[in-house]
């Protein structure tokens, strides 16, 4: 009983009247079903990856692209969804502001797993040209588990299709491991969280 | 416009002025005196639009300039009317009563220098900024790099290159070297 009022999260940040009203639970690892049946829901994980249509920096124009007939996503079963409750891949378009990532947090946790983030472009890697801003974060693996990055500042469409390419040979391959990361290293991730963005009054696992 | 400028000095008692181009113009006015020449501007002279606020800090004379551009439209003219603020607790009279749009900038000022504008309305309310705790980051006195590295976890491993040597490694070998 003890151990399981110490799993609880406090929310220490939302109002006294608000507390009973969002989710205290941690969240879940996700366990393997059998060999076979997991790779089937692998093989179909990888060809319907749904983007979060959230432009999170300038990386987003590239996304645009995308979805014109000239690079035409649709064709690797990639299409944009309106709300984290559908989608399966965050792209993270480049530079991430402190504004923003409390946003991308609170989406990134309301995804269904499993989940994972293709983090765009130099700035998600070490800051970018934004490395020494007193706004924008230096490297987004501290806040979010990044299964994947793509070089470049910009990255061209082409790259990122290699990336999304890239993304479905490991998640065939089982290498994708972002989600159970952060259920794993979830004080981690929190502590960095809370160390950044300085006025939290969202619950503290958004679910 | 020569003409007019030198009204506009006799009327508010404007120290000499500045000017680079020949339909620009930059006056310091005295603080209390911003309003009135404002309004006179916008309402008599046909300095219909202001186009933007701007602040610069100067630590070395503890002082924060602020820039108020108007635009006439029919003339294609600028006027920019600066005012000297004490850095140590800057406060400037608001203007949000001339146009609409001043309460923005002003809470964008309040936000990145901590200009005070009494009576603008949502100036404490946060703007790009959320939960800011430092100093106010476009002060000259704040150390972006220092705040960044304390702050944002930085990767290590990363290299700079002055970039004139760089490039004259790369590309222009000092052609006394090579001799």
């Amino acid at each position: 009983m003890e151990n399981k009022d110490k799993m609880k999260l406090a929310n220490d940040g939302l109002p006294e009247h608000e507390k009973p009203l969002f989710c205290d639970a941690r969240p879940q690892t996700y366990k393997p079903l059998g060999k076979y049946v997991e790779k089937f829901l692998n093989w179909a994980r990888a060809n319907s990856l749904w983007i979060l249509g959230y432009g999170t920096g300038c990386g987003a124009i590239e996304l645009r692209p995308l979805m014109t007939a000239r690079f035409d996503m649709f064709r690797w079963g990639l299409a944009p969804r309106p709300t984290p409750r559908q989608a399966g891949v965050f792209v993270i378009g480049g530079y991430m502001s402190v504004k923003t990532l409390k946003r991308v947090i609170r989406s990134y946790e309301q995804m269904q797993g499993p989940k994972f983030v293709i983090a765009l472009g130099s700035c998600t890697i070490n800051g970018g040209m934004y490395w020494d801003s007193y706004n924008t974060i230096n490297r987004l693996d501290h806040y979010l588990p990044v299964d994947i990055y793509i070089t470049g500042c910009m990255p061209r469409p082409e790259a990122l299709i290699a990336g999304f390419n890239k993304l479905k040979a490991m998640i065939k391959a089982q290498q994708t491991d972002g989600q159970n990361e952060y259920a794993r290293n979830f004080d981690w991730y929190k502590a960095n969280q809370k160390k950044i963005v300085k006025d939290w009054n969202m619950p503290d696992y958004n679910w | 416009m020569k003409e007019f400028i030198e009204k506009l000095i006799d009327k508010y008692a404007i120290k000499p002025m500045h000017s680079r181009h020949a339909n620009q113009v930059f006056l310091t006015i005295k603080q209390d005196r911003l309003p009135d020449a404002l309004t006179w501007l916008r309402d008599f002279a046909g300095y219909t639009h202001l186009a933007f606020i701007t602040a610069v800090d100067y630590p070395e004379i503890e002082k924060i300039q602020l820039t108020y551009m108007v635009h006439n439209y029919q003339e294609n003219t600028d006027i920019g009317l600066r005012v000297l603020l004490d850095r140590r607790q800057p406060e400037m009279i608001s203007v949000h009563h001339l146009w609409q749009h001043v309460a923005t900038y002003q809470r964008e000022l309040h936000e990145m220098f901590g200009i005070d504008f009494p009576g603008s309305p949502r100036l404490k309310e946060n703007f790009a900024l959320e939960g800011w705790q430092d100093v106010p980051p476009m002060r000259r006195d704040f150390d972006t790099k220092e705040y960044a590295e304390k702050t944002y976890f930085p990767r290590p491993g990363r290299e700079t290159h002055d970039p004139r040597e760089y490039m004259k490694q790369k590309l222009y070998p000092d052609p006394k070297e090579e001799k």
